[in-house]
């Protein structure tokens, strides 16, 4: 398996789909074939149209806010010693988090699709949150597809879907999280897709989903490049891109346009989970079976039935048992290093972070790569450059957080 | 061979003047005892075909009854061998064909071969895979072809002509039109002329394949389709497990009531 050079990593797949032969494809019901086929010409075609990728441009500058900054963590810095941890601050982006990017792009699908109505999945409410905002700008009616359990503990980002006028629509059925909300969406999709376009929240699903995800949320390393030449004159011989990965949108988006520097590191973090339990949502980490989720072959949590295990992951953002194929591929060609934080260790890290910066308060999401940056950067030297991103705000987890360090509020 | 033995059973419902009557019911639903129970008792009634489910938890395609049946079968514990124990253990005593309908990674995680294998020793006479779309399942239909079972293809109202002249002309001797899109179990949200004229199209293009129609028939529209090859019962039989479980009563009994009725309503 070879990743190819001058090539959009998102084009490295073969004409089934799948990227070094084995990972992602269109493994779906014959009833999907046809609103996939549409929706790859559409792509392929919107992505070349510069009236589109203006579109695209203009609600990214002006709604979404880009480009988020980009900031040294002095301080932090300070504190472990070692390396220079710099941040990507993208939860400034509106809504929070980078799920923006690919809610906005989707939207423009819908429209260039000619459909009104768009229903999308959403983990820790993010995807879901930022769909119904779009949603309502483009004048789309919404339906989110949400996990009982992650519907419960990530009621503030549900408040704000309804407050869009999205629909949220419980899902009761297995862990009654991201996984089964992703199945139901598929479901939903299966009988509507005439009328309704869907948007999968992650770099997962069949290839054009993936692609239309990593392709969005690319905008992180496209403005990223330029705040680096500016901050440092050139690209850093010594560079570390620490992101966590749970679907992977965020790690795909932070890391497109660096992917050809052989020089620079990518590290990806998984969900540990509670320490001591064996649950997990680390799948690259702990060399999950391959299998075949939500319509694509991945490296996927499951037992020797081929049945869907549960994770467990304080972040309900990271608890997915697949993980993108642009991160499967990634591991095995070695460009990427995946590595998992545990429930504490991102604890710890949210609490550090957030006291020495004060600016940058890590959701739990991110809180995972900070505690990887935080494990590696008083071993190594002070011409190592980590980037951090910090691709989520915790105002969502305040709950969550506020409850496990015996807080009330 | 196993092969030809699905196809009679096409034949012997032909020489009645009706479609055959396939029935969906998970296997292992609500344990193994039982599950084995209702497929005698369906074949008692006059199935023809009994397609057996061997569910997946994370599946894309089964509408709420089906999903239920599943997740009680998976919460008893049942795994993939069961449902061949049941079958084999079924096939002893009868002779009705047995079809799989499942998803793809149940059978990658048993491993091609060793499912084929496992189906030979159970007489599984076919295969349905949801979530495995021509062209990518070619070479595992060919697997199954080599080993005398029908790995059977399925085509929708959108799959347009080119491709579905391409499925045809790779398919084996039998084929599954979805009847309207959406996933299993929804109230029929096509007419049954809209159906057959999708059917009769399929069957211009191959004649001699055999084409099941699925999704959303019922009893109230069951008889429509009685000049077709075959049609499909599920989710209302899940669902009358579902309620005879929920009332103490013998979901065998029930289920199989309900399929002698099905099946006059075809004959008649």
């Amino acid at each position: 398996m070879k990743l190819e050079k001058g090539i959009p990593l998102i084009d490295q797949h073969d004409e089934n789909g799948y990227w070094g032969g084995k990972f992602g494809g269109n493994q779906i019901a014959e009833s999907l074939n046809y609103p996939i086929e549409e929706l790859t010409r559409e792509f392929e075609k919107l992505r070349n149209d510069e009236t589109f990728i203006a579109e695209r441009d203009y609600y990214f500058k002006n709604f979404v806010g880009a480009p988020t900054p980009f900031i040294k963590l002095e301080n932090l810095t300070k504190h472990l010693g070692g390396a220079q941890i710099y941040c990507k601050l993208v939860s400034k982006a509106t809504g929070g988090a980078h799920k923006a990017y690919n809610a906005v792009v989707h939207s423009l699908i819908c429209k260039r699709l000619g459909k009104t109505f768009i229903g999308g999945d959403t983990g820790a409410g993010y995807a879901g949150k930022m769909l119904s905002m779009a949603a309502a700008k483009f004048n789309l009616k919404c339906k989110i597809f949400m996990g009982a359990k992650d519907v419960e503990r990530q009621s503030i980002n549900v408040f704000s879907m309804r407050s869009y006028g999205a629909e949220v629509v419980p899902v009761n059925s297995g862990s009654q999280t991201l996984v089964d909300a992703v199945s139901e969406c598929m479901r939903w999709w299966t009988s509507e897709n005439e009328e309704a376009h869907m948007c999968v929240g992650s770099t997962v699903g069949p290839t054009i989903f993936v692609k239309i995800c990593a392709w969005s949320t690319a905008q992180i390393s496209r403005e990223m490049k330029k705040q680096v030449m500016d901050e440092f004159g050139e690209v850093p011989k010594d560079m570390k891109l620490i992101n966590c990965v749970g679907g992977g949108s965020s790690a795909a988006g932070f890391w497109n346009e660096w992917i050809d520097y052989d020089n620079i590191e990518l590290i990806g973090v998984e969900a540990g989970g509670p320490e001591g339990s064996s649950k997990h949502a680390a799948p690259l980490t702990n060399d999950s079976p391959i299998g075949v989720l939500h319509g694509a072959t991945q490296y996927v949590i499951q037992d020797d039935q081929g049945e869907i295990e549960e994770t467990e992951s304080i972040s309900a953002g990271l608890d997915y048992p697949g993980v993108s194929p642009l991160h499967c591929f990634l591991k095995e060609t070695g460009r990427a290093r995946y590595t998992s934080a545990s429930d504490e260790e991102a604890l710890e890290a949210f609490q550090l972070v957030s006291k020495n910066e004060g600016f940058v308060s890590p959701s739990l999401e991110p809180s995972h790569a900070f505690a990887e940056a935080i494990k590696i950067a008083p071993k190594l030297s002070k011409d190592t450059i980590i980037v951090v991103d910090s691709c989520g705000d915790s105002a969502k987890d305040s709950k969550i957080i506020a409850e496990r360090l015996g807080y009330k509020i | 061979m196993t092969s030809s033995t699905l196809v009679k059973s096409f034949e012997r419902a032909k020489e009645d003047n009706r479609a055959a009557l396939l029935t969906y019911t998970v296997g292992g639903d609500p344990d193994k005892k039982t599950s084995l129970n209702i497929f005698k008792s369906i074949a008692d009634s006059g199935v023809d075909i009994i397609e057996c489910g061997l569910g997946h938890g994370a599946n894309i395609g089964d509408g709420g009854a089906i999903q239920d049946s599943t997740y009680r079968a998976l919460s008893n514990g049942i795994k993939t061998n069961d449902i061949f124990e049941i079958i084999e253990e079924f096939k002893k005593d009868y002779e009705t064909d047995v079809i799989i309908m499942t998803y793809q990674n149940k059978i990658m995680a048993y491993g091609e071969d060793d499912f084929l294998k496992r189906c030979i020793r159970s007489k599984v006479s076919g295969i349905i895979c949801v979530d495995w779309p021509w062209p990518l399942n070619l070479d595992f239909a060919k697997k199954c072809k080599e080993n005398s079972i029908v790995f059977i293809q399925l085509l929708c109202p959108t799959t347009n002509e080119d491709r579905l002249k391409s499925i045809l002309n790779d398919a084996h001797e039998v084929v599954y039109y979805i009847s309207m899109l959406s996933t299993t179990g929804q109230k029929l949200k096509v007419s049954s002329d809209e159906i057959k004229k999708r059917f009769n199209l399929i069957k211009k293009i191959s004649p001699h394949k055999k084409c099941i129609i699925g999704f959303g028939i019922t009893a109230d529209t069951i008889n429509d389709f009685k000049d077709t090859d075959a049609c499909v019962v599920g989710s209302a039989l899940c669902r009358e497990i579902t309620r005879s479980i929920d009332e103490e009563l013998n979901p065998a009994t029930n289920v199989g009531n309900m399929v002698s009725d099905l099946k006059q309503k075809l004959s008649s």
